[in-house]
């Protein structure tokens, strides 16, 4: 199944009006249209309907466990951490913008500096159990950093169920195979955003 | 004789009751089958091929529930009405011919509990008491719902039991009999009562449908109104005992239908019974179709339509009959 058919959102042009005629007011007018709808026999074409449905056997049905619906690139499920591309390090910069936006404060980053007098994150976590998807975090990251992923099938034995930094980061053998998927949801870098780009001078 | 008579008519009630409480619950394999067909679904697919123990799922399921008894109830009558629904189902049975008579290892066996001069009668009469089912189980529920039900089960049932009877009572004043074995002989040599009697067939099929509470007129128990009616007090086995009421119901008019206007099983031969028990399908599989293809109607519709519609005609239809075979 291809994501195009759930993304068109261009109704079809062979709309029409629907041709009512008035209700019928006077006891001869109700006679006249039960009689009209009796020997028009509407009713088999209900029947009619159901029948053919029935022998073209087109089901829609997707056998969830072993069938998925295809998500789209900007569902938002369980975050990511990504890594750069160039090095294979964390993007994340400790900045702690995403804790600062998160509504329903679930984000808690903790951050020291490392031998090399480097930022480093030390502790991070998201209370899934209070998160509610918004993508904020996603969209506030300066670093295209914390993202979310495809990942919707969760379940937890308590409602504060937590995701730590090492779990959202994407595991280095996947980095190597280039496996790592960009967001396309919010915060994301929009198509052709190097053309548009402008130079900022050094002098500011 | 009387012993063999005996063993005889035992060991036929005793098949009928398995047949027709398995044939329920196959009867909701295929009703989820062909409903989910018709709404582009594939309905049960779990648990067996093609979810085909599903049925065997859900009887594990009713018999080992636990049977709540609310605390506001009238315990005994709610108690009992669940087993006057499938009890009286189970009844009119008696008087129905399944198949034509055949021999087996040389004893004729006759596939009628017992053919009694006035079986239409019977049968519609006993279908009739059918309603203190649903008329108790709701009245005593404590449940507004079930008490809802309760009076719209009443006022169906005796409503439609006048369309019932006058409708089918042109048949019977050609046949001359009330016996459904008399009615299938009848029909041999005078061709089958549906060309003779369309009116009177339809309305019986129509009113087949309220007597049952299937869809166009399932207003007894509407999901979407009244929850489950007069059952919504009930768990467990006790509500599986209407349930499997309301199917053997259904079973036993789409036996009662093709008998009185479909020939029933013809002269007696083997490709008669196998096209009875066709026209049989037919019938309960029409009920099923309804249920797909059409909504239910209002209760006053429901009334309005028996008592302004079906009636009249019903009444017009006897005295066009009369007039016919008077001059006739």
């Amino acid at each position: 199944m291809k994501n195009e058919q759930f993304n068109n959102r261009n109704i079809s042009s062979d709309y029409f009006e629907v041709d009512i005629a008035d209700y019928p007011t006077t006891g001869w007018g109700k006679f006249k249209r039960v009689v009209e709808r009796t020997f028009k026999l509407e009713l088999l074409i209900g029947l009619w309907v159901v029948l053919r449905e029935m022998f073209k056997f087109d089901t829609h049905t997707v056998k969830y466990p072993e069938e998925k619906m295809p998500i789209g690139p900007r569902y938002r499920a369980i975050h990511e951490m990504k890594r750069l591309w160039e090095s294979d390090a964390e993007r994340c910069i400790g900045c702690g913008l995403c804790e600062k936006i998160c509504i329903s404060n679930c984000i808690r980053i903790d951050t020291k500096i490392d031998e090399n007098s480097r930022k480093e994150v030390s502790e991070y976590s998201i209370n899934l159990g209070r998160c509610i998807f918004c993508g904020y975090c996603a969209e506030v990251c300066p670093e295209l950093a914390i993202t979310h992923g495809g990942e919707y099938e969760n379940a937890s034995d308590q409602r504060e169920h937590f995701t730590m930094y090492e779990d959202m980061l994407t595991p280095l053998d996947k980095m190597k195979a280039e496996k790592q998927l960009e967001f396309e949801g919010f915060g994301a870098i929009t198509p052709h955003e190097d053309e548009r780009v402008k130079k900022t001078p050094l002098a500011y | 004789m009387e012993t063999a008579y005996l063993i005889e008519t035992v060991i036929k009630i005793v098949v009928i009751l398995l047949v027709f409480s398995a044939l329920a619950g196959i009867g909701t394999y295929f009703e989820r089958k062909v409903l989910a067909f018709m709404q582009r679904r594939l309905g049960p697919m779990n648990v067996g091929p093609y979810g085909m123990l599903q049925f065997g799922a859900d009887a594990i399921k009713l018999f080992t529930k636990e049977d709540i008894i609310p605390t506001n109830v009238v315990s005994p009558i709610f108690k009992i009405a669940p087993i006057i629904t499938v009890s009286t189902a189970f009844m009119a049975a008696a008087a129905i011919p399944f198949l034509p008579s055949f021999t087996l290892f040389g004893y004729q066996v006759n596939p009628i509990v017992a053919d009694i001069n006035i079986g239409i009668l019977y049968i519609l009469g006993v279908m009739g008491i059918g309603l203190y089912g649903p008329l108790l189980g709701g009245m005593a529920s404590a449940n507004k719902f079930s008490l809802l039900s309760a009076a719209r089960s009443a006022a169906v049932f005796i409503s439609y039991e006048v369309v019932t009877g006058l409708s089918i009572l042109a048949p019977i004043m050609l046949v001359g009999s009330l016996s459904l074995i008399d009615f299938n002989n009848y029909q041999i040599e005078n061709g089958w009562i549906i060309f003779s009697q369309p009116v009177a067939f339809l309305l019986f099929w129509i009113a087949a449908f309220a007597e049952t509470g299937r869809t166009p007129f399932h207003l007894v128990a509407n999901d979407h109104e009244i929850i489950d009616g007069f059952g919504t007090e009930y768990s467990g086995m006790r509500w599986g005992l209407f349930f499997i009421g309301e199917y053997a119901n259904m079973f036993f008019i789409s036996f009662v239908i093709p008998l009185l206007f479909l020939g029933g099983f013809g002269d007696g031969s083997a490709i008669g019974a196998f096209l009875f028990l066709g026209k049989v399908a037919f019938f309960f599989f029409c009920f099923l179709w309804a249920r797909a293809a059409w909504p239910d109607v209002r209760p006053d519709q429901l009334m309005w339509l028996c008592w302004k519609v079906l009636m009249p005609i019903a009444i017009i239809n006897i005295i066009i009959t009369g007039v016919v075979m008077m001059e006739g």
